[in-house]
């Protein structure tokens, strides 16, 4: 009977010849990545006993980036707490403020196909970009496995989504994995590894891939896969190096359900608010009028997404009734989006930069919405307060349909902009 | 007889239950109930009271890595009943000692009014007199659960092991 990828890593990792679905196993993380929430999670784990030491330091990744640089003292003190406790248990992988959002610096330093990550944020598994298992977590048991480095996990059931086809202009993989939420609701996943497969899939580049994987969470799954190949293998090679192993499915596999997309029959889509599952075309959007349009951040703020909208936001300017905030992902986003000189039309445009980090994403600082007020985000989350507000609206879209809206200041996919820019 | 919040509708997400904006403003229950289901219903912080149910459809607590619901409600005492839950949600609830319980059924038989008494022994729900089952947890799960949470599993496995050391 053929295995599917991660009963096949699960059973690795368990050091178990094979698992079922269903099945619960107790495994050691490779990487066990938190964020600023490492403040709250290093107080439950330092109150299981006097003189706790981290069980496996080199096995653990602390980013800050939710609310960097601290927007006010109780985060400068979360901060501080941070950085202290680092130094006293003599933690190897910490990264300051400047580095960038965790998802994208754990892509960058550390993924790897085969690894086993955590982390205590939803998105976490953006990972699965690598055909790594990666697999969010709460608060308490990473304080759990600062402590024992081990959990359990359960072998979930796997839907298989098969793709062909290539992206018309102005649509992208974001739109793919909206399309996808739309059609099976943010529920319909819940608890599956989704595998994506076909030679739409091996035709996508890593950041399509990270896009993708980074939303799975949205429709409810434990974890994303895309098959290891040789773009996967030469950006793993670029930036976490080392050794690996790579976990392929059985092409006897037995999966709950499969899906089929054609890449080249999808359009530009919006996640309309409150919920990511409620999907449109972007084209049928025209009579909403935006006030903010945040392009970047770990869904959509990597270099390929910065180059997509600088290219219509080239030598023209935004509307006067909208404000552009970019946040490039990470500092490494930051530094190669500066020496190719996408930065410098992006603001001349009209564009505010960020810092890369969280920003506005989840209602800490950097870009509060007021009440009654329209943004248009290239993030993962359209949640009714999400961005501070609970009297605002988010609408969710692919950097493209971003740039042009910041644009027009209506919400305008890239085939309506083409078409009356022409 | 508990007051019975809901029923609220399914993928009732991480931000309506405590939204984003409060994470790194302190995490201790104190902290929390008063900022809790803050944009989903207003009433529920100013009136909720120790050992209160709440009711809610599938995928409840969707969303984010984010255990301040869970906390809350441990703290309250209060016993949460919804067709399904996120995975992560659920897994927070399990390491802080809270039991989430998992029965389409029940939630469907439930009206505004009805009687809710949950039997945990028995893994029964009842409702207006009528039980229903819900499926009981894994034997290695069950244990967290019963120590109290993870953290009081780890800390009476390492008192057991220096005792015997």
């Amino acid at each position: 009977m053929g295995k599917t990828f991660v009963e096949k890593i699960l059973a690795h990792k368990a050091g178990l010849a094979a698992v079922v679905p269903g099945q619960t196993v107790v495994v050691e993380p490779d990487i066990v990545m938190t964020h600023d929430n490492t403040a709250a999670i290093l107080k439950t784990f330092e109150g299981i006993e006097s003189g706790i030491k981290v069980r496996f330091p080199e096995r653990h990744v602390i980013i800050l980036d939710h609310c960097t640089p601290a927007a006010n003292e109780t985060h400068a003190k979360n901060h501080k707490e941070i950085r202290e406790f680092v130094q006293r248990q003599g933690l190897p992988n910490f990264h300051d403020i400047h580095v960038g959002i965790c998802h994208q610096v754990v892509a960058e330093r550390y993924a790897k196909p085969g690894l086993l990550i955590v982390g205590s944020d939803s998105h976490t598994v953006m990972a699965g970009a690598f055909g790594a298992l990666a697999v969010p977590i709460d608060r308490v048991e990473a304080a759990g496995l600062f402590a024992e480095g081990r959990t359990w996990l359960m072998v979930p059931q796997t839907f298989k989504v098969e793709l062909s086809g290539e992206f018309q202009p102005g649509v992208t993989a974001k739109d793919l994995i909206l399309t996808f939420i739309g059609d099976i609701t943010a529920s319909g996943a819940d608890y599956r590894c989704v595998e994506f497969h076909g030679p739409g899939a091996a035709a996508m580049s890593v950041d399509d891939r990270l896009t993708v994987s980074n939303m799975i969470i949205e429709a409810g799954a434990k974890c994303a896969y895309f098959a290891p190949d040789d773009k996967t293998r030469e950006y793993v090679r670029e930036h976490a190096g080392g050794e690996w192993i790579e976990f392929h499915p059985d092409s006897a596999a037995e999966y709950e359900r499969v899906f089929h997309y054609d890449l080249s029959k999808l359009q530009a889509v919006v996640s309309a608010p409150h919920n990511v599952d409620k999907v449109k075309p972007a084209a049928e959007m025209s009579e909403i009028k935006v006030d903010q349009v945040l392009l970047g951040t770990c869904t959509n703020g990597r270099l390929s997404d910065l180059r997509a909208a600088a290219r219509v936001l080239a030598g023209r300017h935004i509307a006067p009734s909208v404000r552009l905030l970019i946040i490039p992902a990470s500092q490494q986003v930051l530094v190669d989006a500066l020496t190719q000189d996408l930065i410098r039309p992006l603001v001349a445009a009209g564009g505010t930069l960020i810092n890369p980090g969280c920003g506005p994403c989840m209602g800490n600082h950097e870009g509060i919405l007021a009440p009654g007020e329209v943004c248009l985000s290239t993030a993962n989350r359209n949640f009714k307060g999400r961005m501070g507000c609970k009297e605002s609206f988010i609408y969710l879209s692919n950097p493209v349909t971003a740039a042009c809206t910041a644009l027009t200041g209506v919400i305008t996919d890239y085939g309506t902009w083409r078409k009356n820019n022409a | 007889m508990p007051k019975v919040w809901g029923p609220y509708g399914n993928d009732i997400n991480t931000d309506l239950l405590f939204a984003g904006k409060y994470t790194y403003l302190g995490s201790k229950p104190a902290d929390i109930i008063p900022r809790l289901l803050e944009d989903l219903d207003a009433e529920f912080a100013l009136n909720v009271q120790t050992g209160d149910i709440l009711v809610a459809g599938w995928n409840f607590g969707c969303g984010s890595s984010r255990n301040q619901p869970a906390v809350g409600f441990k703290a309250l005492g209060m016993t949460v009943i919804a067709k399904s839950f996120s995975r992560i949600f659920y897994r927070a609830a399990i390491n802080l000692g809270l039991l989430l319980i998992a029965c389409p059924e029940a939630v469907d038989a439930y009206t505004p009014g009805a009687r809710v008494d949950v039997d945990i022994e028995q893994s029964q729900v009842r409702i207006n007199g009528v039980d229903y089952q819900f499926p009981p947890l894994d034997p290695y799960v069950q244990d967290i659960v019963r120590a109290g949470g993870l953290i009081e599993a780890i800390r009476a496995k390492r008192t057991a092991a220096q005792a015997t050391s």
